[in-house]
């Protein structure tokens, strides 16, 4: 599989991958797989971490950033804890999830893309993020209004929902971090 | 003992239990915590996903504010502790980063405040003096200490070991509860999926119910929100996904400390939760 993929090999994309997630080099992974033996999600993956691994070794782009596995990736670091090689497989996650996201390449992460996108519309209106109207507005958005209206009902009742966000002073500031890192992706 | 203080959004709503647990126990323990003022999101998961330089700049300014307190600073939040300590070690590496952030907020940032968990700054007060402290031992509820990836993981950024940490257990036991040996104690809850991938994430909570109370647990005790509103508040969207029928009550470590050491259960947000944890403390009668 690995060997007749169906997109031409970019070596540039492997640069790319190794200098935004900070490795050295992904050259010397020798598929060992304990990334994949750790890995908390891989019943939900197409492809497994070290075999993201070995694709991108190979520059197959257009199958690591259209994969399943990037999103269902929780960053939750056991594979870079246990990797023999030192690679921070979390981090290249996450830097992928990055470039797909640039890319426009993110039709099987949509959720997560939807979620992480209204988390920081939260952060960047009110400084700190508003619980209840990010999960209203994520529901909303994907027409599953009710999913959580028992346990919505349920955190109202207890406290546990607020009805207006809390704003700290500083979301001028904060607005500036927001501006910046916009001119930074546009550089 | 002073230290600042940095709460993290969920504390302020779905998880206030913790909240009010931690600064009551530290009160009682004599820690005094100072709230960083006009703290913002750390950013979590949806920044580093999404942007490297926001994933850096939204802890870095409550860093800056943080120094600007003086203060070192306890954070119960593992996600947040993870961010905050993320943030740290990429602008000690990238001193052109730091200064840009600095520039952008308009004020230095010096790097020089320490960051701890929650769970470090009570255990670091002393086993013996917290033991002293406990004026109704729990005896006879056996527990599963979880600790889940952000605050263990990565080497070098967690505050414990990362394949086998062990301080929970050894702070739980000073109130004579049972705690258990399980293999999920470092494993993922999944709660970074609740939205994304619910099914999987739910079926991470499974598993890890599942393999508590097969440990043989009453409950569970956690040290992140997170952890505990997908383990607690959605333990019975999880049951209806799956056919279980769990009813295992999830602490906040503070809840269970405060608890042994005399505070009020509805002070320490103990009634609050999803899953009552009545049935369980009756064991210790409760």
């Amino acid at each position: 599989m690995l060997l007749g993929g169906k997109d031409k090999p970019d070596p540039a994309f492997l640069e790319a991958v190794v200098r935004a997630s900070g490795q050295k080099t992904l050259a010397h992974c020798y598929q060992c797989g304990k990334c994949t033996a750790g890995c908390p999600t891989t019943f939900a993956m197409d492809y497994k971490p070290n075999q993201i691994i070995r694709m991108l070794q190979l520059g197959r782009k257009e199958e690591v950033l259209g994969s399943r596995t990037i999103w269902v990736c929780t960053a939750c670091f056991t594979c870079s804890t246990r990797c023999p090689c030192n690679i921070d497989v979390a981090q290249v996650m996450d830097s992928l999830r990055v470039i797909a996201r640039r890319e426009g390449k993110t039709r099987l992460g949509k959720d997560v893309v939807l979620f992480n996108d209204l988390f920081l519309l939260s952060v960047r209106r009110n400084g700190r993020v508003f619980e209840s109207g990010l999960v209203l507005s994520f529901n909303l958005r994907r027409k599953t209004f009710f999913r959580d209206a028992e346990l919505g009902k349920f955190m109202f009742a207890r406290g546990k929902l607020r009805f207006t966000p809390d704003r700290p002073r500083g979301v001028r500031e904060l607005a500036r971090l927001f501006a910046r890192a916009e001119e930074r992706v546009e550089e | 003992m002073r230290i600042g203080y940095y709460p993290g959004c969920s504390l302020q709503s779905s998880a206030r239990e913790y909240d009010l647990a931690a600064r009551l126990v530290a009160r009682h323990l004599g820690v005094q915590l100072v709230d960083i003022p006009d703290w913002n999101c750390c950013g979590a998961s949806a920044a580093h996903s999404t942007d490297p330089f926001l994933a850096v700049a939204l802890p870095a300014r409550n860093l800056v504010l943080a120094s600007e307190m003086g203060l070192d600073i306890t954070v119960p939040c593992a996600a947040c502790y993870h961010r905050l300590r993320m943030a740290q070690r990429e602008l000690a590496h990238d001193r052109d980063l730091g200064r840009k952030v600095a520039e952008v907020l308009g004020r230095p940032y010096r790097g020089t405040v320490r960051i701890y968990s929650l769970l470090e700054t009570i255990t670091g007060i002393g086993l013996e003096q917290l033991a002293a402290q406990i004026v109704r031992p729990l005896k006879g509820l056996r527990v599963a200490c979880y600790y889940g990836c952000l605050l263990v993981r990565p080497p070098g950024i967690g505050c414990d070991d990362p394949e086998n940490p062990e301080s929970m257990d050894r702070l739980i036991e000073t109130t004579k509860a049972e705690t258990v040996s399980w293999g999920y104690k470092n494993e993922c809850c999944g709660g970074a999926l609740v939205f994304g991938a619910r099914e999987a994430a739910f079926r991470l909570a499974r598993d890890i119910l599942r393999n508590a109370t097969g440990a043989g647990a009453h409950a569970i005790v956690c040290a992140c929100p997170l952890c505990q509103s997908n383990l607690d508040l959605r333990q019975g969207q999880v049951n209806k996904m799956f056919g279980t029928n769990f009813a295992v009550p999830i602490f906040y470590f503070p809840q269970l400390l405060g608890l042994a050491m005399g505070l009020n259960p509805r002070d320490l947000g103990l009634t609050t939760h999803f899953v009552d944890p009545q049935r369980a403390l009756k064991v210790v009668g409760g």
